[in-house]
């Protein structure tokens, strides 16, 4: 059974069965990596190109890799976004580039919708979201999944705490739609001023006190705080934001036990993370990382070579 | 040239009539009402499936001229006005250069006079160049020709100018229109705040932005007596403000454009950019209270905010792209489906927001169709079905989200000064 979209735009578009597909197919590329030779023919003679109009180490070179590592070729396009009339060129970029028959773009943009708007233009090229603004970044929430997984036998009535910038956060949005659909109970926690409004309609708790959100939690994630996106004042100081809603060993024993922590990355150390709590065994961070590459190589796999027969 | 309208239902809430008359139009002037018999010579119409109503007036249009041609000519937004059933537009400063000067308002006047279709009023910027600091000569204006003054897109904010504009609009008679947003409070969002925003992952814009400042003007007009209309009202608690402020008899009135009872922010999908515009569309709950303030003489004119963007402007992402939309070829057909055969108002109820009202608050000597009167008139057919077609606008724009729509209720003919400028064709 294949993806139903010849797009990937977002986390909301997925149904179960399309999520497992993605996670079980991610589950069977982890192996590739692990070799000496990591390199298959799967998806000889495609190509992607990663149009990102937003700085990114993790993700760009995460798309690179895993469409290198199914034998596909890649190429980066790196746009500032300081041009007036940004939208106008990527339309433009989108249809120049469309001319040159690529098989995929994975695209970030700092506007939501970006993708979308794309997707309108490119008529014979899927597209995949690799952050659109404050919107989602569906392959981020499907890794963080997939990660949760390597740990917990299911994601059905996991408690998972969320904290921090949640306003200003695609990582979130897009991890709160999976986690909710998956059957997680998620808590989300952050100063009211970073919640957006009803926000509780995705069908999570919110709470501006991070005791409350991380009591009894299996999985902790704490998201970055924007400094792009922020355009005004919410909370009064970085010292006030770490000691309200920073992650430390102290904080840490009010989870569970055998709770783990997440971070999207990147990492600002002091913020909302203690930099020896990201290095403690519970801490999952790079397995993240490294199970993006495997996500990517399934939805890259999944959007373009479903219908023929993995040769692994 | 002499012209019969035959057997129509002539609305008329300056008279308060509203039954079937023909009307007899001789020398730019409404001669007769009554039962008329024809001459000959006369031009004659058969409306008799019509309404006839006094000429609708647009009061808060923007025609890009001068400066922005390419989006929209004084001429083809008089044709866009006249095919909509207006007789009358009232056209925003912000034109490059801003109508802050009667040199500005002179040649807006000169291009409508030779678009000659229908009227053309300017309304002059209450600071020079929209700034908020310094009062643009609005007695000069006034005398060139302005019907009432706004920094229309860009709000007063200095509390203090907002005062003196409206102490001192009270020489000419003028109403300051307020485009009513705390720019600090809408915090650079695109869309009405709330849940849909949170998911679309648009900055919101508050409701507290637009009430804020409907709250400020209603206390102003009453320590200043100076009159204030609230362009474009949008949100619940703006119209129950206004309607508290009414009662307690303060000189303010209100306008709501079509798109703010037709369409809610849950219509916004896939980004399509037709649904960007100041003030947002709000929640389905605000769409009810504007109904609500519709018919209950809260609120006291429709007028379209007729913004026409070339493709350009709008082919871009939600939060890139250029605000607002066109309405002026819309906005009777809207207001009859949604509003009359809804029966959210009645008829004459509908004529009193499209021409009695709006000819009050700006004091053009129109909106009425007694004997002597101009005979600016419009007429409607309310069964003549449209599948509303950007393609087919006269506007130069096509920036519209209310293509395909199937609505009932048409304009049928145009009538400015006597003169036929618009027919509906079948």
């Amino acid at each position: 059974m294949p993806l139903r979209d010849r797009h990937l735009l977002g986390i909301e578009d997925l149904d179960l069965d399309e999520i497992e597909l993605i996670l079980n197919t991610s589950r069977s590329f982890k192996e590739i990596s692990t070799r000496s030779i990591k390199k298959v023919p799967t998806l000889r003679g495609k190509s992607l190109i990663n149009l990102f109009y937003e700085p990114s180490t993790r993700t760009r070179s995460s798309f690179e890799i895993a469409a290198k590592r199914l034998g596909a070729d890649s190429i980066n396009i790196n746009i500032s976004t300081s041009s007036v009339s940004k939208g106008e060129s990527l339309i433009d970029t989108g249809k120049n580039l469309q001319s040159m028959n690529p098989d995929i773009i994975a695209i970030r943009h700092s506007a939501a919708g970006a993708p979308h708007l794309l997707a309108q233009y490119c008529k014979s090229t899927s597209i995949v979201n690799a952050g659109d603004g404050m919107h989602e970044h569906p392959t981020q929430a499907l890794l963080d999944v997939l990660t949760i997984l390597d740990h917990k036998k299911s994601i059905e009535g996991l408690h998972v705490a969320i904290v921090g910038d949640i306003a200003h956060s695609r990582v979130a949005r897009s991890n709160v739609l999976l986690l909710v659909k998956m059957g997680a109970h998620v808590c989300v926690c952050g100063p009211p001023t970073l919640i957006p409004m009803e926000f509780e309609s995705y069908g999570v708790k919110v709470t501006y006190h991070i005791k409350e959100a991380l009591q009894g939690a299996d999985v902790v994630m704490m998201l970055r705080t924007q400094k792009e996106r922020q355009r005004d004042v919410f909370y009064p100081s970085v010292k006030e934001y770490f000691a309200l809603y920073g992650l430390n060993m102290e904080k840490m024993k009010w989870a569970k036990r055998s709770a783990i922590v997440m971070h999207p990355g990147p990492i600002n150390r002091g913020i909302e993370i203690d930099p020896e709590l990201a290095e403690a065994g519970f801490s999952v961070i790079f397995e993240q990382v490294t199970n993006g590459v495997a996500v990517r190589m399934a939805v890259l796999y999944l959007l373009l070579g479903a219908s023929e027969e993995a040769d692994l | 040239m002499t012209l019969l309208l035959q057997g129509g239902t002539v609305v008329d809430p300056s008279q308060k009539i509203e039954k079937r008359l023909d009307l007899l139009v001789e020398k730019g002037r409404v001669a007769a009402l009554g039962k008329i018999k024809p001459k000959k010579s006369w031009k004659i119409v058969d409306v008799s499936k019509c309404v006839v109503a006094p000429g609708f007036i647009d009061m808060h249009v923007h025609l890009r001229e001068p400066g922005r041609e390419d989006k929209e000519t004084i001429l083809s937004g008089s044709q866009a006005a006249a095919a909509g059933g207006f007789t009358s537009i009232a056209c925003m400063p912000n034109t490059e250069p801003v109508n802050d000067n009667e040199a500005i308002t002179r040649f807006i006047l000169e291009r409508a006079g030779r678009a000659g279709l229908v009227n053309v009023f300017p309304v002059g910027a209450i600071t020079k160049r929209l700034e908020g600091k310094e009062l643009a000569e609005i007695g000069e204006m006034v005398k060139a020709g302005v019907v009432a003054i706004t920094d229309d897109g860009n709000p007063v904010e200095n509390n203090q100018i907002m005062r003196r504009a409206l102490e001192y609009s009270k020489i000419f008679d003028v109403a300051v229109v307020d485009h009513c947003e705390d720019r600090d409070l809408a915090a650079a969002g695109h869309m009405n705040e709330s849940g849909v925003s949170t998911r679309l992952g648009v900055r919101g814009i508050s409701r507290a932005a637009e009430e804020l400042d409907v709250v400020r003007d209603t206390i102003l007009s009453r320590i200043t007596g100076g009159r204030v209309h609230i362009a474009h009202i949008s949100t619940q608690e703006s119209v129950a403000w206004v309607r508290q402020a009414k009662k307690q008899g303060i000189a303010i009135t209100c306008e709501i454009t079509p798109h703010h009872f037709t369409l809610n922010d849950t219509d916004i999908t896939n980004y399509d950019t037709h649904f960007k515009m100041y003030p947002p569309l709000r929640a389905p709950s605000d769409v009810k209270a504007m109904l609500k303030g519709l018919s209950d003489g809260t609120i006291d004119c429709i007028a379209t905010d007729h913004a026409p963007h070339t493709r350009l402007e709008k082919e871009m992402t939600f939060e890139e792209a250029a605000n607002g939309i066109i309405g002026m070829e819309t906005a009777v057909s809207l207001a009859w489906e949604f509003l009359i055969r809804r029966k959210i108002v009645s008829v004459s109820r509908l004529v009193e927001l499209f021409s009695t009202n709006p000819n009050r608050i700006l004091k053009l000597g129109r909106g009425t169709l007694k004997e002597g009167a101009i005979a600016d008139i419009t007429v409607i057919d309310p069964d003549c079905e449209i599948i509303v077609d950007v393609k087919k606008f006269r506007s130069k724009s096509r920036n519209c989200p209310f293509h395909g729509w199937r609505l009932q209720g048409a304009p049928f003919m145009t009538i400015v000064r006597g003169r036929i400028i618009f027919r509906h064709e079948n």
